[in-house]
Protein backbone atom coordinates (compact mmCIF):
# COMPACT_ATOMS: atom_id res chain seq x y z
CA UNK A 1 0.00 0.00 0.00
CA UNK A 2 2.16 2.91 1.27
CA UNK A 3 5.79 2.12 0.68
CA UNK A 4 8.86 4.10 1.75
CA UNK A 5 11.97 3.03 -0.09
CA UNK A 6 15.17 4.11 1.63
CA UNK A 7 14.20 7.78 1.90
CA UNK A 8 16.54 10.56 2.93
CA UNK A 9 15.26 14.01 3.82
CA UNK A 10 15.90 16.96 6.11
CA UNK A 11 15.36 20.62 6.73
CA UNK A 12 17.58 22.45 4.26
CA UNK A 13 21.18 21.61 5.13
CA UNK A 14 20.14 19.62 8.22
CA UNK A 15 19.97 15.96 7.25
CA UNK A 16 17.49 14.15 9.47
CA UNK A 17 16.32 11.02 7.68
CA UNK A 18 19.24 8.91 6.44
CA UNK A 19 17.47 5.81 5.26
CA UNK A 20 13.91 4.96 6.22
CA UNK A 21 12.05 2.06 4.62
CA UNK A 22 8.81 0.33 5.50
CA UNK A 23 5.53 -0.65 3.98
CA UNK A 24 2.17 0.02 5.58
CA UNK A 25 -0.49 -2.43 4.43
CA UNK A 26 -4.23 -2.00 4.03
CA UNK A 27 -6.18 -3.11 7.10
CA UNK A 28 -3.11 -3.06 9.32
CA UNK A 29 -1.62 -0.76 11.93
CA UNK A 30 2.06 0.04 11.59
CA UNK A 31 3.59 1.63 14.69
CA UNK A 32 6.65 3.85 14.51
CA UNK A 33 8.72 3.91 17.68
CA UNK A 34 11.89 5.69 18.64
CA UNK A 35 13.34 8.20 21.02
CA UNK A 36 12.55 11.89 20.90
CA UNK A 37 14.32 13.48 17.97
CA UNK A 38 14.79 10.17 16.17
CA UNK A 39 12.92 11.40 13.09
CA UNK A 40 9.37 10.04 13.46
CA UNK A 41 7.62 13.35 12.83
CA UNK A 42 10.03 14.12 10.02
CA UNK A 43 9.09 10.78 8.42
CA UNK A 44 5.41 11.74 8.57
CA UNK A 45 6.12 15.13 6.99
CA UNK A 46 8.16 13.48 4.27
CA UNK A 47 5.24 11.17 3.48
CA UNK A 48 2.97 14.22 3.18
CA UNK A 49 5.40 15.81 0.75
CA UNK A 50 6.09 18.68 3.13
CA UNK A 51 9.83 18.04 2.89
CA UNK A 52 11.56 17.33 -0.42
CA UNK A 53 13.35 13.98 -0.50
CA UNK A 54 17.11 13.98 -1.03
CA UNK A 55 16.86 10.40 -2.27
CA UNK A 56 14.63 7.35 -2.19
CA UNK A 57 10.96 7.31 -3.09
CA UNK A 58 7.50 6.96 -1.62
CA UNK A 59 4.73 5.15 -3.45
CA UNK A 60 1.07 4.66 -2.74
CA UNK A 61 -0.14 1.73 -4.79
CA UNK A 62 1.00 2.58 -8.32
CA UNK A 63 1.43 6.30 -7.65
CA UNK A 64 4.82 7.77 -6.79
CA UNK A 65 3.73 10.42 -4.32
CA UNK A 66 7.21 11.75 -3.57
CA UNK A 67 7.42 13.53 -6.92
CA UNK A 68 4.04 15.24 -6.57
CA UNK A 69 3.69 18.86 -5.38
CA UNK A 70 2.82 18.87 -1.65
CA UNK A 71 -0.84 19.79 -2.05
CA UNK A 72 -1.42 16.85 -4.41
CA UNK A 73 -0.25 14.26 -1.88
CA UNK A 74 -3.30 14.32 0.41
CA UNK A 75 -5.56 14.12 -2.65
CA UNK A 76 -4.20 10.62 -3.24
CA UNK A 77 -6.03 9.63 -0.08
CA UNK A 78 -3.57 10.24 2.74
CA UNK A 79 -5.13 11.72 5.89
CA UNK A 80 -2.73 13.35 8.36
CA UNK A 81 -3.18 13.92 12.09
CA UNK A 82 -0.09 15.98 12.94
CA UNK A 83 1.74 15.96 16.25
CA UNK A 84 0.30 18.69 18.47
CA UNK A 85 -2.93 18.53 16.40
CA UNK A 86 -2.19 21.68 14.35
CA UNK A 87 -5.83 22.71 14.06
CA UNK A 88 -6.67 25.94 12.28
CA UNK A 89 -7.14 27.57 15.68
CA UNK A 90 -8.93 30.71 14.53
CA UNK A 91 -11.46 28.69 12.52
CA UNK A 92 -14.57 27.10 13.94
CA UNK A 93 -15.02 23.35 14.30
CA UNK A 94 -17.27 23.36 11.23
CA UNK A 95 -14.70 25.28 9.19
CA UNK A 96 -11.89 22.90 10.16
CA UNK A 97 -14.07 20.06 8.96
CA UNK A 98 -14.86 21.94 5.76
CA UNK A 99 -11.15 22.26 5.01
CA UNK A 100 -10.85 18.49 5.40
CA UNK A 101 -13.85 17.86 3.16
CA UNK A 102 -12.49 20.19 0.49
CA UNK A 103 -9.26 18.25 0.14
CA UNK A 104 -10.85 15.48 -1.91
CA UNK A 105 -14.19 17.11 -2.64
CA UNK A 106 -16.18 15.06 -0.11
CA UNK A 107 -19.65 16.17 0.92
CA UNK A 108 -22.49 15.83 3.38
CA UNK A 109 -22.32 12.08 3.70
CA UNK A 110 -18.70 12.13 4.84
CA UNK A 111 -19.42 15.05 7.15
CA UNK A 112 -22.23 13.13 8.84
CA UNK A 113 -20.02 10.06 9.14
CA UNK A 114 -17.23 11.89 11.00
CA UNK A 115 -19.67 13.82 13.18
CA UNK A 116 -21.34 10.55 14.14
CA UNK A 117 -17.93 9.22 15.16
CA UNK A 118 -17.41 12.27 17.40
CA UNK A 119 -20.82 13.55 18.57
CA UNK A 120 -19.10 16.05 20.90
CA UNK A 121 -17.95 17.96 17.84
CA UNK A 122 -21.48 18.20 16.51
CA UNK A 123 -22.47 20.12 19.65
CA UNK A 124 -19.62 22.58 19.12
CA UNK A 125 -19.73 23.23 15.40
CA UNK A 126 -19.66 27.01 15.73
CA UNK A 127 -17.03 27.16 18.44
CA UNK A 128 -13.53 28.37 17.57
CA UNK A 129 -11.35 25.29 17.60
CA UNK A 130 -8.64 26.88 19.76
CA UNK A 131 -11.16 27.10 22.62
CA UNK A 132 -11.81 23.32 22.66
CA UNK A 133 -10.38 21.08 25.36
CA UNK A 134 -7.34 18.98 24.51
CA UNK A 135 -9.40 15.85 23.96
CA UNK A 136 -11.89 17.66 21.76
CA UNK A 137 -9.07 19.15 19.74
CA UNK A 138 -7.68 15.68 19.13
CA UNK A 139 -11.13 14.50 18.05
CA UNK A 140 -11.30 17.38 15.60
CA UNK A 141 -7.81 16.74 14.24
CA UNK A 142 -8.80 13.11 13.68
CA UNK A 143 -12.16 14.03 12.20
CA UNK A 144 -10.52 16.49 9.83
CA UNK A 145 -8.22 13.76 8.52
CA UNK A 146 -11.09 11.29 8.16
CA UNK A 147 -12.94 13.83 6.01
CA UNK A 148 -10.66 12.73 3.19
CA UNK A 149 -12.04 9.18 3.37
CA UNK A 150 -8.39 8.22 3.38
CA UNK A 151 -6.93 4.90 2.36
CA UNK A 152 -3.88 5.76 4.48
CA UNK A 153 -4.16 7.43 7.87
CA UNK A 154 -1.10 8.96 9.55
CA UNK A 155 -1.36 9.71 13.28
CA UNK A 156 1.58 11.36 15.04
CA UNK A 157 1.36 10.81 18.81
CA UNK A 158 -2.41 11.29 18.88
CA UNK A 159 -2.77 10.36 22.55
CA UNK A 160 -0.02 12.66 23.85
CA UNK A 161 -1.28 14.44 26.97
CA UNK A 162 -4.83 13.03 26.87
CA UNK A 163 -6.98 11.56 29.64
CA UNK A 164 -7.51 7.79 29.63
CA UNK A 165 -11.11 8.03 28.38
CA UNK A 166 -9.97 10.13 25.42
CA UNK A 167 -7.09 7.78 24.70
CA UNK A 168 -9.60 4.95 24.52
CA UNK A 169 -11.78 6.89 22.08
CA UNK A 170 -8.85 7.57 19.76
CA UNK A 171 -7.78 3.92 19.94
CA UNK A 172 -11.30 2.76 19.13
CA UNK A 173 -11.31 5.06 16.13
CA UNK A 174 -8.00 3.64 14.92
CA UNK A 175 -9.40 0.12 15.30
CA UNK A 176 -12.48 1.07 13.30
CA UNK A 177 -10.43 2.50 10.49
CA UNK A 178 -8.17 -0.52 10.37
CA UNK A 179 -11.17 -2.84 10.25
CA UNK A 180 -12.51 -0.73 7.40
CA UNK A 181 -9.35 -1.52 5.42
CA UNK A 182 -7.39 1.66 6.01
CA UNK A 183 -3.60 1.43 6.26
CA UNK A 184 -2.73 3.14 9.55
CA UNK A 185 0.70 4.55 10.42
CA UNK A 186 0.80 5.44 14.10
CA UNK A 187 3.57 7.10 16.05
CA UNK A 188 3.11 5.99 19.64
CA UNK A 189 5.44 6.13 22.63
CA UNK A 190 3.61 3.93 25.09
CA UNK A 191 4.72 0.34 24.78
CA UNK A 192 1.56 -1.42 26.01
CA UNK A 193 -0.49 0.51 23.49
CA UNK A 194 1.87 -0.46 20.70
CA UNK A 195 1.92 -4.11 21.70
CA UNK A 196 -1.86 -4.03 21.79
CA UNK A 197 -2.60 -2.33 18.51
CA UNK A 198 0.24 -2.91 16.11
CA UNK A 199 0.47 -5.43 13.30
CA UNK A 200 4.01 -4.27 12.57
CA UNK A 201 6.45 -2.23 14.62
CA UNK A 202 9.19 -0.17 13.01
CA UNK A 203 11.98 1.36 15.09
CA UNK A 204 13.57 4.62 14.00
CA UNK A 205 16.98 5.52 15.33
CA UNK A 206 19.09 8.51 14.27
CA UNK A 207 17.16 8.82 11.03
CA UNK A 208 17.44 5.15 10.08
CA UNK A 209 14.65 2.62 10.23
CA UNK A 210 15.95 -0.43 12.08
CA UNK A 211 14.10 -3.66 12.81
CA UNK A 212 10.61 -4.16 11.52
CA UNK A 213 8.85 -6.73 13.65
CA UNK A 214 5.61 -8.07 15.02
CA UNK A 215 4.39 -7.31 18.55
CA UNK A 216 4.73 -11.00 19.42
CA UNK A 217 8.41 -11.01 18.57
CA UNK A 218 8.80 -7.81 20.55
CA UNK A 219 7.17 -9.34 23.60
CA UNK A 220 9.68 -12.18 23.46
CA UNK A 221 12.69 -9.89 23.06
CA UNK A 222 12.54 -7.12 25.65
CA UNK A 223 16.12 -6.07 24.92
CA UNK A 224 15.05 -4.43 21.67
CA UNK A 225 12.73 -2.02 23.44
CA UNK A 226 15.52 -1.07 25.78
CA UNK A 227 17.83 -0.47 22.85
CA UNK A 228 15.56 1.76 20.78
CA UNK A 229 13.24 3.47 23.21
CA UNK A 230 15.20 3.15 26.43
CA UNK A 231 12.61 1.26 28.46
CA UNK B 1 -21.14 79.02 7.91
CA UNK B 2 -22.08 78.01 11.40
CA UNK B 3 -20.37 75.23 13.28
CA UNK B 4 -22.99 72.51 12.76
CA UNK B 5 -23.16 72.62 8.97
CA UNK B 6 -19.41 73.12 8.80
CA UNK B 7 -18.89 69.94 10.84
CA UNK B 8 -21.25 67.99 8.60
CA UNK B 9 -19.21 69.07 5.60
CA UNK B 10 -15.98 68.01 7.32
CA UNK B 11 -17.46 64.64 8.20
CA UNK B 12 -18.46 64.02 4.59
CA UNK B 13 -15.00 64.98 3.32
CA UNK B 14 -13.48 62.77 6.00
CA UNK B 15 -15.73 59.88 5.04
CA UNK B 16 -14.55 60.01 1.44
CA UNK B 17 -10.96 59.80 2.66
CA UNK B 18 -11.81 57.08 5.16
CA UNK B 19 -13.61 55.01 2.53
CA UNK B 20 -10.70 55.07 0.12
CA UNK B 21 -8.19 54.55 2.91
CA UNK B 22 -10.09 51.53 4.26
CA UNK B 23 -9.91 49.81 0.87
CA UNK B 24 -6.22 50.61 0.42
CA UNK B 25 -5.20 49.58 3.92
CA UNK B 26 -7.25 46.40 3.67
CA UNK B 27 -5.09 45.31 0.74
CA UNK B 28 -1.92 45.91 2.72
CA UNK B 29 -3.35 44.14 5.76
CA UNK B 30 -4.53 41.11 3.78
CA UNK B 31 -1.12 40.61 2.19
CA UNK B 32 0.65 40.94 5.50
CA UNK B 33 -1.83 38.72 7.32
CA UNK B 34 -1.79 35.80 4.90
CA UNK B 35 1.75 36.03 3.48
CA UNK B 36 3.68 37.85 6.22
CA UNK B 37 4.93 40.14 3.46
CA UNK B 38 5.28 43.86 4.13
CA UNK B 39 4.45 45.23 0.70
CA UNK B 40 6.31 48.51 0.38
CA UNK B 41 5.16 48.76 -3.26
CA UNK B 42 1.53 48.99 -2.13
CA UNK B 43 1.42 52.76 -2.71
CA UNK B 44 2.77 52.28 -6.24
CA UNK B 45 0.05 49.73 -7.02
CA UNK B 46 -2.40 52.43 -5.94
CA UNK B 47 -0.65 54.93 -8.20
CA UNK B 48 -0.69 52.46 -11.10
CA UNK B 49 -4.42 52.00 -10.59
CA UNK B 50 -4.98 55.74 -11.03
CA UNK B 51 -2.63 56.03 -14.01
CA UNK B 52 -4.13 53.04 -15.79
CA UNK B 53 -7.57 54.51 -15.08
CA UNK B 54 -6.49 57.67 -16.92
CA UNK B 55 -5.26 55.64 -19.92
CA UNK B 56 -8.43 53.55 -20.04
CA UNK B 57 -10.72 56.58 -19.72
CA UNK B 58 -8.76 58.50 -22.36
CA UNK B 59 -8.66 55.56 -24.73
CA UNK B 60 -12.36 54.80 -24.43
CA UNK B 61 -13.27 58.48 -24.78
CA UNK B 62 -17.04 58.66 -25.24
CA UNK B 63 -19.11 59.64 -22.22
CA UNK B 64 -17.17 60.00 -18.92
CA UNK B 65 -19.30 57.23 -17.43
CA UNK B 66 -18.10 54.76 -20.08
CA UNK B 67 -14.47 55.60 -19.40
CA UNK B 68 -14.98 55.44 -15.65
CA UNK B 69 -16.75 52.09 -15.65
CA UNK B 70 -14.09 50.72 -18.00
CA UNK B 71 -11.37 51.95 -15.66
CA UNK B 72 -13.15 50.55 -12.62
CA UNK B 73 -12.98 47.08 -14.14
CA UNK B 74 -9.73 47.15 -16.12
CA UNK B 75 -7.37 49.07 -13.82
CA UNK B 76 -7.70 46.79 -10.75
CA UNK B 77 -7.57 43.70 -12.96
CA UNK B 78 -4.39 44.85 -14.72
CA UNK B 79 -2.75 45.88 -11.44
CA UNK B 80 -3.65 42.49 -9.96
CA UNK B 81 -1.94 40.78 -12.90
CA UNK B 82 1.15 42.99 -12.49
CA UNK B 83 1.26 42.12 -8.78
CA UNK B 84 0.97 38.41 -9.51
CA UNK B 85 3.94 38.79 -11.85
CA UNK B 86 5.91 40.46 -9.05
CA UNK B 87 4.96 37.56 -6.78
CA UNK B 88 6.14 35.05 -9.33
CA UNK B 89 9.29 36.93 -10.38
CA UNK B 90 10.55 37.93 -6.97
CA UNK B 91 8.61 37.06 -3.81
CA UNK B 92 8.24 33.36 -4.54
CA UNK B 93 11.90 33.14 -5.52
CA UNK B 94 13.12 34.51 -2.19
CA UNK B 95 10.86 32.04 -0.39
CA UNK B 96 8.72 34.87 1.08
CA UNK B 97 11.54 35.70 3.47
CA UNK B 98 10.29 38.73 5.43
CA UNK B 99 13.37 40.89 4.92
CA UNK B 100 14.06 39.93 1.34
CA UNK B 101 10.46 40.71 0.35
CA UNK B 102 10.75 44.20 1.85
CA UNK B 103 13.82 44.88 -0.27
CA UNK B 104 12.18 43.36 -3.35
CA UNK B 105 9.00 45.42 -3.01
CA UNK B 106 11.01 48.62 -2.44
CA UNK B 107 12.80 47.85 -5.70
CA UNK B 108 9.63 47.17 -7.65
CA UNK B 109 8.05 50.31 -6.20
CA UNK B 110 10.86 52.44 -7.66
CA UNK B 111 10.68 50.65 -10.98
CA UNK B 112 6.93 51.33 -11.27
CA UNK B 113 7.39 54.95 -10.28
CA UNK B 114 10.17 55.61 -12.78
CA UNK B 115 8.43 53.74 -15.59
CA UNK B 116 5.35 55.84 -14.96
CA UNK B 117 7.42 59.02 -15.02
CA UNK B 118 8.91 57.96 -18.35
CA UNK B 119 5.64 56.88 -19.94
CA UNK B 120 2.94 58.98 -18.33
CA UNK B 121 5.07 62.00 -17.52
CA UNK B 122 5.32 64.30 -14.51
CA UNK B 123 1.94 66.04 -14.96
CA UNK B 124 -1.12 65.37 -12.87
CA UNK B 125 -3.97 64.31 -15.13
CA UNK B 126 -7.65 64.25 -14.30
CA UNK B 127 -10.21 61.59 -15.02
CA UNK B 128 -13.75 62.87 -15.45
CA UNK B 129 -16.22 61.66 -12.86
CA UNK B 130 -19.15 59.71 -14.35
CA UNK B 131 -21.55 62.20 -12.79
CA UNK B 132 -20.94 65.21 -10.64
CA UNK B 133 -24.06 67.16 -9.74
CA UNK B 134 -24.05 69.29 -6.61
CA UNK B 135 -26.49 68.31 -3.96
CA UNK B 136 -27.45 70.95 -1.44
CA UNK B 137 -27.69 69.57 2.08
CA UNK B 138 -30.34 70.63 4.56
CA UNK B 139 -29.59 71.79 8.06
CA UNK B 140 -32.03 72.24 10.92
CA UNK B 141 -32.61 74.83 13.54
CA UNK B 142 -34.99 75.20 16.44
CA UNK B 143 -36.82 78.40 15.60
CA UNK B 144 -40.04 79.97 16.84
CA UNK B 145 -42.10 77.36 15.00
CA UNK B 146 -40.15 74.42 16.39
CA UNK B 147 -37.83 72.36 14.18
CA UNK B 148 -37.06 74.10 10.88
CA UNK B 149 -35.11 72.80 7.92
CA UNK B 150 -33.26 75.09 5.55
CA UNK B 151 -30.39 74.93 3.05
CA UNK B 152 -27.41 76.96 4.28
CA UNK B 153 -25.34 78.63 1.60
CA UNK B 154 -22.26 76.54 0.79
CA UNK B 155 -23.48 73.36 2.45
CA UNK B 156 -23.40 70.98 -0.46
CA UNK B 157 -21.65 67.85 -1.66
CA UNK B 158 -21.11 66.39 -5.11
CA UNK B 159 -23.07 63.30 -5.97
CA UNK B 160 -19.79 61.63 -6.94
CA UNK B 161 -18.39 61.92 -3.42
CA UNK B 162 -21.50 60.29 -2.00
CA UNK B 163 -21.06 57.56 -4.61
CA UNK B 164 -17.47 56.95 -3.45
CA UNK B 165 -18.61 56.48 0.13
CA UNK B 166 -21.41 54.11 -0.90
CA UNK B 167 -19.24 52.14 -3.33
CA UNK B 168 -16.50 51.65 -0.74
CA UNK B 169 -19.04 50.47 1.82
CA UNK B 170 -20.45 47.93 -0.65
CA UNK B 171 -16.95 46.74 -1.57
CA UNK B 172 -15.91 46.37 2.08
CA UNK B 173 -19.01 44.35 2.89
CA UNK B 174 -18.48 42.23 -0.22
CA UNK B 175 -14.87 41.62 0.73
CA UNK B 176 -15.84 40.63 4.24
CA UNK B 177 -18.47 38.20 2.92
CA UNK B 178 -15.93 36.71 0.53
CA UNK B 179 -13.46 36.17 3.34
CA UNK B 180 -15.89 34.84 5.94
CA UNK B 181 -18.43 32.93 3.84
CA UNK B 182 -16.84 31.70 0.63
CA UNK B 183 -14.66 28.72 -0.10
CA UNK B 184 -11.75 30.82 -1.34
CA UNK B 185 -12.03 32.92 1.83
CA UNK B 186 -11.80 29.78 3.97
CA UNK B 187 -8.76 28.68 2.00
CA UNK B 188 -7.11 32.06 2.58
CA UNK B 189 -7.80 31.99 6.31
CA UNK B 190 -6.53 28.43 6.67
CA UNK B 191 -3.35 29.36 4.80
CA UNK B 192 -2.91 32.40 7.03
CA UNK B 193 -3.26 30.31 10.19
CA UNK B 194 -0.97 27.42 9.26
CA UNK B 195 0.69 27.26 5.89
CA UNK B 196 2.15 23.78 6.31
CA UNK B 197 -1.03 22.14 7.56
CA UNK B 198 -2.97 23.89 4.81
CA UNK B 199 -0.73 22.12 2.30
CA UNK B 200 -1.28 18.83 4.08
CA UNK B 201 -4.99 19.34 3.34
CA UNK B 202 -4.57 19.93 -0.34
CA UNK B 203 -4.40 23.72 -0.39
CA UNK B 204 -2.02 24.95 -3.12
CA UNK B 205 -0.34 27.55 -0.97
CA UNK B 206 1.71 29.07 -3.81
CA UNK B 207 -1.42 29.74 -5.82
CA UNK B 208 -3.20 31.18 -2.76
CA UNK B 209 -0.27 33.55 -2.20
CA UNK B 210 -0.35 34.72 -5.81
CA UNK B 211 -4.10 35.36 -5.58
CA UNK B 212 -3.79 37.17 -2.26
CA UNK B 213 -0.99 39.39 -3.53
CA UNK B 214 -3.00 40.18 -6.66
CA UNK B 215 -6.13 40.86 -4.62
CA UNK B 216 -4.26 43.13 -2.19
CA UNK B 217 -2.80 45.21 -5.02
CA UNK B 218 -6.16 45.17 -6.82
CA UNK B 219 -7.86 46.67 -3.75
CA UNK B 220 -5.34 49.53 -3.74
CA UNK B 221 -5.96 50.08 -7.46
CA UNK B 222 -9.72 50.02 -6.94
CA UNK B 223 -9.41 52.67 -4.24
CA UNK B 224 -7.31 54.78 -6.59
CA UNK B 225 -9.83 54.54 -9.44
CA UNK B 226 -12.53 55.76 -7.05
CA UNK B 227 -10.45 58.73 -5.93
CA UNK B 228 -8.89 59.75 -9.25
CA UNK B 229 -11.89 61.85 -10.42
CA UNK B 230 -11.39 63.89 -7.24
CA UNK B 231 -7.59 63.94 -6.97
CA UNK B 232 -6.00 63.39 -10.43
CA UNK B 233 -3.41 60.80 -11.38
CA UNK B 234 0.25 61.56 -10.70
CA UNK B 235 3.36 59.41 -10.57
CA UNK B 236 4.12 60.36 -6.95
CA UNK B 237 0.58 59.98 -5.63
CA UNK B 238 1.37 56.64 -3.93
CA UNK B 239 3.33 58.06 -0.99
CA UNK B 240 0.52 59.31 1.22
CA UNK B 241 -1.71 56.23 0.82
CA UNK B 242 1.23 53.97 1.68
CA UNK B 243 2.06 55.95 4.80
CA UNK B 244 -1.57 56.23 5.90
CA UNK B 245 -2.15 52.53 5.21
CA UNK B 246 0.78 51.62 7.43
CA UNK B 247 -0.60 53.91 10.14
CA UNK B 248 -4.02 52.27 9.84
CA UNK B 249 -2.64 48.76 9.83
CA UNK B 250 -0.46 49.42 12.87
CA UNK B 251 -3.31 51.02 14.81
CA UNK B 252 -5.85 48.40 13.76
CA UNK B 253 -3.57 45.44 14.38
CA UNK B 254 -1.58 43.74 11.63
CA UNK B 255 -3.69 41.30 9.68
CA UNK B 256 -6.96 42.12 11.43
CA UNK B 257 -9.73 43.02 8.99
CA UNK B 258 -11.99 44.53 11.63
CA UNK B 259 -9.14 46.54 13.12
CA UNK B 260 -8.14 47.82 9.70
CA UNK B 261 -11.64 49.09 8.94
CA UNK B 262 -12.13 50.66 12.37
CA UNK B 263 -8.72 52.35 12.24
CA UNK B 264 -9.30 53.56 8.66
CA UNK B 265 -12.54 55.21 9.76
CA UNK B 266 -10.80 56.75 12.76
CA UNK B 267 -7.82 58.07 10.79
CA UNK B 268 -9.80 59.02 7.68
CA UNK B 269 -12.51 60.89 9.59
CA UNK B 270 -10.14 62.68 11.96
CA UNK B 271 -7.90 63.56 9.02
CA UNK B 272 -10.86 65.09 7.20
CA UNK B 273 -12.27 66.94 10.20
CA UNK B 274 -8.96 68.30 11.48
CA UNK B 275 -7.95 69.33 7.95
CA UNK B 276 -11.13 71.31 7.49
CA UNK B 277 -11.05 73.06 10.87
CA UNK B 278 -7.32 73.41 11.41
CA UNK B 279 -4.76 72.20 8.92
CA UNK B 280 -3.83 69.01 7.06
CA UNK B 281 -0.39 69.13 8.67
CA UNK B 282 -1.88 69.00 12.15
CA UNK B 283 -3.99 66.01 11.04
CA UNK B 284 -0.85 64.11 9.99
CA UNK B 285 0.93 65.05 13.22
CA UNK B 286 -1.96 63.70 15.29
CA UNK B 287 -2.12 60.48 13.28
CA UNK B 288 1.59 59.93 13.77
CA UNK B 289 1.32 60.61 17.49
CA UNK B 290 -1.53 58.11 17.66
CA UNK B 291 0.71 55.48 16.10
CA UNK B 292 3.39 56.23 18.68
CA UNK B 293 0.84 55.82 21.47
CA UNK B 294 -0.44 52.55 20.06
CA UNK B 295 3.09 51.20 19.64
CA UNK B 296 3.94 52.06 23.25
CA UNK B 297 0.74 51.02 24.99
CA UNK B 298 -0.80 48.41 22.72
CA UNK B 299 1.85 47.19 20.28
CA UNK B 300 -0.44 44.52 18.85
CA UNK B 301 -2.90 47.21 17.73
CA UNK B 302 -6.56 47.66 18.60
CA UNK B 303 -7.72 44.28 17.35
CA UNK B 304 -4.43 42.45 16.85
CA UNK B 305 -3.42 39.33 18.69
CA UNK B 306 -0.52 39.42 21.09
CA UNK B 307 2.62 38.00 19.52
CA UNK B 308 2.96 34.37 20.61
N1 LIG C 1 11.98 22.55 11.39
C1 LIG C 1 13.13 21.93 11.70
N2 LIG C 1 14.32 22.46 11.30
C2 LIG C 1 15.48 21.85 11.60
N3 LIG C 1 15.58 20.72 12.29
C3 LIG C 1 14.44 20.13 12.73
C4 LIG C 1 13.16 20.71 12.44
N4 LIG C 1 12.21 19.91 12.99
C5 LIG C 1 12.86 18.90 13.57
N5 LIG C 1 14.20 19.01 13.41
C6 LIG C 1 15.21 18.08 13.89
O1 LIG C 1 15.00 16.84 13.28
C7 LIG C 1 15.26 15.79 14.19
C8 LIG C 1 14.07 14.85 14.20
O2 LIG C 1 12.94 15.50 14.71
P1 LIG C 1 11.50 14.83 14.74
O3 LIG C 1 11.27 14.18 13.44
O4 LIG C 1 10.55 15.85 15.18
O5 LIG C 1 11.68 13.73 15.87
P2 LIG C 1 10.60 12.83 16.60
O6 LIG C 1 9.28 13.11 16.04
O7 LIG C 1 11.07 11.43 16.36
O8 LIG C 1 10.68 13.18 18.06
C9 LIG C 1 15.55 16.41 15.53
O9 LIG C 1 16.94 16.41 15.73
C10 LIG C 1 15.05 17.82 15.38
O10 LIG C 1 15.84 18.70 16.13
MG1 LIG D 1 7.59 13.85 16.89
Amino acid sequence: MLKLDNIQAGYGPVKVLQGVSFEARAGEVLCLMGRNGAGKTTTMKAIMGLLPLDSGQITLGDVTTSTLPPHEVPKQGIGYVPQGRRLFGGLTVAENIDVGLMTRGKGKKTREFVLDLFPRLRERLNQRSETLSGGEQQMLATARALCLEPSVLLLDEPTEGLQPSMIQLIRDTVDKMRDAGVAVVLVEQRVEAVLDMADQVVFIENGFSRETMTPDALRRDGALLKKYVGI
Amino acid sequence: MEFGPHLLLAVIEGSVGAAVLALTALGLSLVFGVMRVVNVAHGEFYMLGAVIAWYVATFLGAHPAVGFVGALILAPALVAVIAMLVDWLALKRVGYDPEATIVATIGFGYIFQQLTLMGFGPEARPVDPPFNSRIALPWFEFGENGLEFYFPWGLSVTSYKLFVIGAAAVLLIGFWLMLSRSKIGLVMRATELDRETAQAFGIPVDRVYAIVFGLGAGLAALAAVLIVPIQQAHYLMGHDPLLLSFIVVIIGGLGSIRGTIVAALLIGLSDGIISVFFSPTLAKIIATLLVAFVLVFRPQGLYGKKAA
